[in-house]
């Protein structure tokens, strides 16, 4: 399938009505068809074209700027170490091919069972944690070899780690292509609109200048 | 950005003062530097850049130094506006610098493969690296590696190694075209033109992309390893694809046409072309050309000698004249012809030979006197920013190409509004601040629901109003469209109107007096009966036939002579059993053609004619103006130019018409026709010939009875690629016919029970006849209407219509 | 002596249910929402720029300032929060987005009252799951509290915010780039001008780019007024700001510290901070404001965290991103590294820093390899020079009787991601050349480094 299944494609609806315009969904779009197959699609970016009234080498376009879109399946697991100047000061190098040894395989291979893929990493935002890494996009702080070795039996095994995430997560991964468990929902009933370009409406608590709070609200 | 429109500052002043290299000069206001530079004569180099094109700025070679007041720095002058005061140096050792380092930059990649290269010769990297590049590069690194080339669509290939992302392609596919099909694909480094998986570039546009490449990576696959640069001789002329008249030079090398590229002309096509009349060359070097006369002896066509077959013709039509007097000849066509031809051919048929049986449009048109008795527009009138475009008529993107991109740049960047009025969605529709959709016969109260109190009053707006008139549909009521543009004309007295009619020169034909009851110069018979008496000698009496008269009279016997002036009946006229009856029906027929087709193929003469790129003269656009044709090549055999033919069969009738050279044709057209006395010549950019003592008739909207239930009304539209004669004798474009089918509402579609793709078969209720085509469901086709597309190879869908009926309806069963 | 610390934005970060609405309001949040709709937006705009509230996304501009840019009578005006945090060493968003969304919501809230901005877009990098979620789950429980949506806590003010996220892009962080990516394209710079966000942005429409931090001072600021903000930090610089500080010290991490007073030295060497280069090891180098910033050396570690003076000792803040190099590390590797960066993430709009980044970091994979020319370094110079003209801002060199070269770099690209990849080029070689020199060996054979790209798009489009 690849596609947008029937409740996915709700929630595509729903994505998109929060912008002015359509095409401000691609990338979010991009992001729960990963979601739903683990990968972009060719089928997915043609649904996505025909949903945000665009051409399907637009959203190609857009998808393929992004490493984060992958155009080619990948492992269930998406491991990326950080190998930026601040992670490579502490070991990152050394942390990837340890990690490349404990999977076999060279970095931007997936493993034979298509469970990892392993990916040196651009800056990850943790650099006084470093080194770092990511599964699927959850962050494992100040990381040693060791606690790669755990990581990737417990998820060859279980699918949840032990080794903690160190920013607050649990310890369960989700499947590549998950992002955030919560999405975000804008109850119709209080939400303020979009703003559409080119109307040229002036917000109403601009004018006339007296103190909103003084005024009653929603008439 | 692009330009300012000249009307966004009223009160700016004569121009902006700036300094170049020293040198102070005036420039427009809102005007980019790069622009004002060259109008002044320094040439800035540039990649990325276009001038009809918005500006990205990306390529960086426009670099020069710009002082605002804050010092010099390097600015980009390609997305620089001019400000009072600039001071630019384009030649300091910075600005050198930079421009050394953006060549060596965007060689480190290229495969430097000129010799095999088709741009080699003509590229503007080679040229530029020439002029401004390092000495030598310091690159020694393997470069990037594609594979290469790969086709991106039927006609165009792309090397993606010679590519130096200019974004020139992409930028055209997107923002002229309208067609985003091709795009950046990756990031950074490996950054790539591409286009989606199995998603080719299949625009109609795709040509101007291999014109505008700033070097090799788009070849046209119609001229790669044809020639290099250097063998080329070129002309400029004006392409015949149709009417729109689009600028262009015609490239041969050893007498041989090889391209044809677009030519920025202001008032028409800024550059464009569309891709059948770019690549519409093939036909002229085609195998099947007709190299020399062809006469009928024992029902087959055999090659004759001129002389002969000159002959017989001229004995056909003395004997038509002896036996039943003038009105037994009937001549259809003529819109291929140049204006000199059709002026000869004119002269012939309604001086000499005295019918006036006479009419290039193939029942297909409009009445002349509507097209040229309503108040006309140009294109850029039609453009004009914040203006309405009210298009009632064919398709512009499938009929007239350029128009369609000048069209959607008027209402993208110049917020034209754009009002449709039709029968199906159009490719301006998704753009249109309204489509008003009903069957054939409902576009006159369509068009009273826009003016007045009617339902849609508020859709026009207050700038100037276009209509683009033509007919929608083969199906739609000539009448029909005559009462809405009526209905327009008297509610808007300051609308404009400007005809889509697509025909090649068919507003040529129509001005040269090559229709019932006109007379060359846009008058009627008893408005030129003086001038023409005395210039010609006589001139018809009464008003003749159309063409669906003609045919009828020939079908019914009562026509000695039928003349195919380069018209195709058969596969044309909106309906075929006529046609072909006529063929059978008439005396002698004589075709002058430069092919044997359906039609010509059934005549017992016909002469070979020169073509485009053959013949020198003349060409009149949508508009009115006048534009010239150029000869680059020879005639195959002993093919001859139109006027020609006329001159020869006119002597042969005992009647020297007197014209010898195209510009004694000119000089007497200038005398005989007020629109035309003032154009000297027809000069590289046209002029417009303006006047017309033509009134539009008015007319009032007939009514058609609503469909029976079991059927529906059929709307036949034309589209780009199909089975007319150029385009099927150009190898290339010859495959890109689209897939026939049918058009449905999805409720008809489901009520008709058929499955998506299936084949059913549409059974004209007036004739009986029957065609297959595969049903597809779409929402954009109005509830109880059926649309397809007219003359696709082997669908003989026009004979499912019957000459000069309102409306045609069909039955649609599953197979 | 460093000054106090003093914690603005960052004192619940411990609190691990710090991301919830109770949480947040039992700790005051939400009030000075309230207290701002008591003003006029004008009132609050005049506040802000009284304040003096610093972009801390990198550029360092006035906020209150940039609000007023917008053009007079174009609706609509959007906001759009930059909050993808990539740039090499920063950490300092990605904490305020995790643990405290409703400070930053809130900050949204005000910023769209106080500048007339009708709808927020907020921008978060696409690798931050976790932030995604936190702040989806905050909005959520601010919609159902009634803080954000149609008429705000009975006011005729309405906004909404809406949660976006990117994909893997530096280069978005760039605000005219961040406009393109939120408008669904590939994230490629416009050129400023014309295209500056407060009069040409998100659709055309006027719009304000904020960073994150920027951002989450707003509520603290309302609730505490000028007077309390300009107590801290220095007098053009007030207030506080995160650093992050990673690499080679003995505790890195995320500091909050007051502007303008506090120095380099106090960051890296003083108890309260990182207490010093790991193992008591020499201080090699160090790069003052991520990825982008020339680098500084143990001279200027007495220099203040402030942006004038780092300026024009040749270098930048940035994005608050100090990474430390001690005595172990190889100048070439590092400035490799950082190189690769920019290479990588270059949009490739530019001719320059398309093909001129990959040109260094070829060039410099090669010296690493063992296969420079000698005229490998002054090449690199010369590539950065096509990029950057000009002298390079540098730090000085008093050793060598080189001045430094303020900032910032001049360009012959759009944006300066480009000339930032001549950075470390020029601040190594500078400095370190005998270690370029060293590497260089005298062979002059040409090694083949393919960087051949794959045949179908869908190859080629995949960044493995
Ligand atoms: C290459 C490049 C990357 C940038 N990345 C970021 C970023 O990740 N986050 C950020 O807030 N600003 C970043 N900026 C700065 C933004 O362009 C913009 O100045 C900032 O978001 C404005 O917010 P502020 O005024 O609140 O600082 C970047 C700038 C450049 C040139
Ligand atoms: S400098 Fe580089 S990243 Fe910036 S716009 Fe140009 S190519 Fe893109
Ligand atoms: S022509 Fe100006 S940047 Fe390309």
């Amino acid at each position: 399938m690849a596609r947008f299944a029937p409740d996915t494609l709700a929630t595509a609806l729903e994505i998109i009505s929060r912008y002015p315009v359509p095409k401000s969904a691609v990338i979010p779009l991009c992001h729960l068809a990963q979601e739903q197959d683990g990968w972009l699609t060719p089928e997915a970016m043609t649904h996505i074209a025909e949903l945000v009234g665009v051409e399907s080498a637009e959203v190609l376009g857009t998808a393929s700027f992004y490493e984060m879109l992958k155009l080619e399946p990948v492992g269930r697991y998406l491991v990326n170490i950080c190998t930026q100047l601040p992670c490579m000061l502490l070991g990152a190098d050394e942390l990837l091919e340890h990690a490349a040894h404990t999977l076999g395989i060279h970095p931007g291979q997936t493993t034979a069972d298509g469970v990892f893929t392993l990916e040196g990493a651009e800056c990850q935002a943790a650099c006084t944690e470093a080194p770092c890494l990511q599964v699927n996009y959850r962050y494992f702080h100040r990381v040693t070899h060791d606690e790669v070795d755990q990581i990737v039996a417990d998820l060859r095994a279980t699918g949840r780690t032990t080794v903690p995430t160190k920013s607050g997560d649990t310890g369960d991964i989700p499947p590549h292509g998950t992002l955030a468990r919560i999405r975000q929902h804008i109850p119709a009933d209080t939400r303020a609109g979009n703003a559409l370009p080119n109307r040229n409406i002036e917000p109403a608590w601009l004018s006339p200048p007296e103190p909103a709070a003084n005024t009653t609200g929603g008439s | 950005m692009p330009e300012a429109s000249p009307d966004a500052a009223p009160e700016a002043p004569p121009g902006v003062p700036v300094t170049i290299d020293g040198k102070e000069l005036l420039a427009k206001p809102g005007e980019l530097l790069i622009a004002a530079a060259e109008r002044h004569g320094v040439y800035i180099p540039r990649f990325c850049y276009h001038p009809r094109m918005a500006p990205v700025g990306m390529c960086r070679m426009c670099l020069v130094e710009v002082d605002t007041g804050r010092g010099p720095a390097l600015q980009p002058s390609c997305m620089l506006t001019v400000a009072e005061g600039m001071k630019v140096d384009t030649l300091s050792e910075r600005t050198k610098k930079a421009q050394e380092g953006i060549l060596e930059f965007l060689l480190i990649n290229h495969p430097l493969d000129c010799p095999v290269c088709d741009k080699g010769g003509e590229c503007p990297l080679q040229d530029q690296t020439l002029a401004y590049g390092p000495g030598e590069s310091r690159f020694v690194e393997e470069k990037r590696h594609y594979r290469k080339p790969i086709p991106i669509s039927d006609l165009v290939l792309l090397d993606r190694e010679r590519c130096i992302l200019c974004d020139r392609c992409t930028r055209f596919a997107k923002d002229v075209a309208g067609d985003p099909l091709i795009h950046f694909i990756g990031r950074g480094a490996s950054t790539q033109v591409n286009t989606f998986p199995d998603l080719p570039f299949s625009s109609y546009f795709s040509g101007n992309t291999v014109e505008i490449c700033p070097v090799g990576a788009l070849t046209a696959k119609p001229y790669r390893f044809r020639a290099r640069p250097w063998d080329l001789e070129e002309v400029e002329s004006t392409c015949q694809g149709c009417a729109v008249g689009c600028s262009i030079t015609v490239q041969s090398s050893r007498n041989r046409v090889l391209r044809y590229m677009g030519v920025d002309n202001d008032a028409t096509n800024w550059g464009w072309l569309c891709d059948r009349g770019r690549f519409g060359f093939e036909a002229v070097n085609s195998e099947d050309r007709l190299g020399s006369p062809l006469v009928r002896r024992g029902g087959q066509l055999e090659q004759g000698q001129w002389s002969q077959a000159l002959a017989q013709a001229a004995a056909a039509i003395s004997s038509a004249l002896d036996d039943g007097g003038p009105t037994t000849i009937g001549v259809i066509g003529g819109a291929r012809l140049t204006n000199e031809s059709q002026y000869a051919w004119a002269r012939l048929l309604k001086g000499v030979i005295g019918t006036d049986n006479v009419d290039a449009q193939l029942g297909d048109g409009l009445p002349a006197e509507l097209v040229l008795g309503l108040p006309r527009a140009t294109i850029n009138d039609a453009c004009t920013p914040g203006g309405t475009i009210i298009v009632m008529g064919p398709d512009p993107k499938e009929r007239l190409g350029a128009l369609y991109l000048r069209l959607r740049h008027a209402i993208v960047n110049d917020h034209a509004r754009l009002i449709e009025v039709g029968h199906s969605p159009s490719g301006l529709s998704h753009l249109a601040t309204a489509t008003l959709l009903g069957q054939p016969g409902e576009l006159a109260s369509l068009a009273a629901s826009l003016v007045g109190d009617g339902e849609h009053a508020g859709l026009i707006g207050d700038g100037p109003v276009t209509v683009i008139l033509g007919r929608p549909a083969l199906t739609s009521d000539p009448l029909d469209v005559a009462a809405a543009a009526t209905t327009l004309a008297a509610a808007l007295p300051e609308a404009r109107f400007l005809g889509a009619l697509s025909r090649a020169n068919v507003f040529g034909a129509l001005d040269m007096g090559l229709a019932p009851g006109l007379l060359p110069g846009r008058v009627d018979l008893d408005g030129g009966r003086d001038t023409f008496t005395s210039a010609w000698g006589a001139v018809p009496a009464a008003k003749g036939l159309d063409t669906a008269g003609v045919l009828a009279a020939a079908a019914d016997g009562r026509l000695s002579v039928l003349v195919l002036l380069g018209a195709d009946p058969v596969a044309d006229f909106p309906d075929r059993a006529l046609a072909e009856a006529a063929l059978a029906g008439a005396g002698t027929v004589i075709a002058i053609d430069q092919f044997l087709t359906p039609s010509s193929s059934a005549a017992h003469i016909v002469f070979p004619a020169a073509g485009m790129a053959e013949v020198s003269g003349s060409t009149t656009n949508i508009e009115g103006r006048v534009l010239p044709v150029a000869q680059k090549v020879t005639p195959p055999g002993t093919a001859r130019s139109d006027w020609m033919i006329a001159a020869e069969l006119s002597r042969r009738l005992g009647h020297d018409l007197g014209l010898e050279t195209l510009e004694g044709i000119w000089d007497e057209i200038r005398t005989v026709s007020a629109p035309h006395a003032a154009i000297e010549r027809p000069g590289r950019d046209g002029t417009l010939a303006v006047g017309s003592s033509l009134t539009a008739p008015t007319t009032t909207a007939p009514t058609v009875a609503p469909p029976e239930p079991a059927t529906l009304r059929l709307v036949v539209r034309r589209t780009m690629y199909d089975a007319a004669t150029l385009t099927a004798h150009s190898p290339s474009l010859a495959g890109l016919t689209p897939e026939a089918v049918v058009r449905l509402h999805p409720e008809d579609f489901a009520r008709l029970g058929v499955a998506e793709g299936a084949p059913v078969r549409l059974t004209s209720v007036a004739t009986g006849a029957d065609v297959q085509l595969a049903a597809r469901a779409d929402t954009g086709v109005p509830r109880g209407a059926a649309v397809a597309v007219a003359n696709l190879p082997g669908i003989e869908l026009n004979r499912l219509l019957v000459a000069g009926a309102p409306v045609t309806d069909i039955r649609v069963d599953r197979i | 002596m460093a000054p106090p610390v003093v914690k603005l934005l960052s004192s619940r970060w411990d609190d691990p249910n710090s991301h919830t609405l109770d949480s947040y309001r039992d700790a005051g949040g939400y009030v000075a929402l309230r207290k701002a709709l008591t003003s006029t937006p004008t009132e609050l705009h005049d506040l802000v720029k009284r304040a003096t509230l610093l972009g801390r996304g990198g550029a360092g501009f006035p906020a209150g300032i940039k609000w007023g840019f917008t053009p007079p009578g174009k609706f609509p005006r959007y906001l759009v929060v930059n909050g993808d945090e990539s740039e090499v060493g920063t950490y300092k968003d990605r904490p305020l987005m995790e643990r405290e969304p409703h400070q930053l919501i809130e900050g949204c809230i005000i910023a769209c009252y106080a500048a007339g901005l009708s709808q927020c877009f907020l921008y978060v990098r696409g690798e931050m799951a976790l932030a995604q979620e936190r702040i989806a789950g905050a909005l959520n429980e601010a919609y159902a509290a009634g803080f954000i949506g149609k008429d705000i806590l009975g006011s005729n003010f309405s906004v909404d915010i809406c949660l976006h996220w990117g994909a893997g892009a530096y280069i978005v962080g760039e605000e005219t780039a961040l406009i393109e990516s939120l408008e669904g394209n590939r994230g490629m710079p416009r050129l400023k001008p014309p295209y500056f966000p407060a009069a040409i942005g998100l659709y055309g429409q006027p719009t304000i780019v904020n960073n994150i931090e920027t951002l989450s001072n707003l509520p603290w600021l309302i609730n505490n007024g000028v007077d309390a903000y300009k107590q801290y930090g220095s007098e053009t610089s007030p207030g506080t700001r995160l650093f992050a500080i990673s690499g080679h010290v003995n505790r890195p991490g995320i500091y909050e510290v007051q502007q303008g007073i506090t120095t380099f030295r106090d960051l890296i060497y003083d108890d309260e901070f990182c207490q010093g280069i790991r193992g008591g090891r020499e201080l090699k180098m160090f790069i003052p404001g991520g990825g982008s910033a020339p680098w500084f050396f143990p001279e200027h570690v007495d220099l203040p965290l402030e942006a004038r003076p780092v300026g024009a000792a040749g270098s930048m803040l940035g994005s608050g991103a100090i990474v430390i190099m001690d005595d172990t590390v190889d100048a070439v590797a590092a400035c490799l590294r950082i190189v690769r960066f920019f290479a990588g993430e270059s949009c490739g709009k530019c001719t320059p820093c398309r093909e001129g980044t990959s040109w260094l970091e070829t060039i410099l994979r090669r010296i690493l390899d063992g296969q420079g020319r000698p005229e490998d370094i002054d090449a690199l110079m010369d590539i950065g020079d096509n990029i950057s003209p000009g002298p390079y801002p540098a730090a000085s060199f008093e050793a060598e009787g080189l001045a430094a070269v303020p900032f910032p770099p001049k360009q012959t690209t759009i944006c300066p991601l480009g000339p930032s990849a001549v950075a470390p080029i020029v601040s190594t070689v500078r400095r370190f050349r005998h270690e370029f020199e060293a590497k260089i060996t005298r062979r002059r054979s040409i090694p083949v480094t393919s960087l051949s790209v794959g045949g179908s798009p869908l190859e080629a489009a995949t960044h493995a």
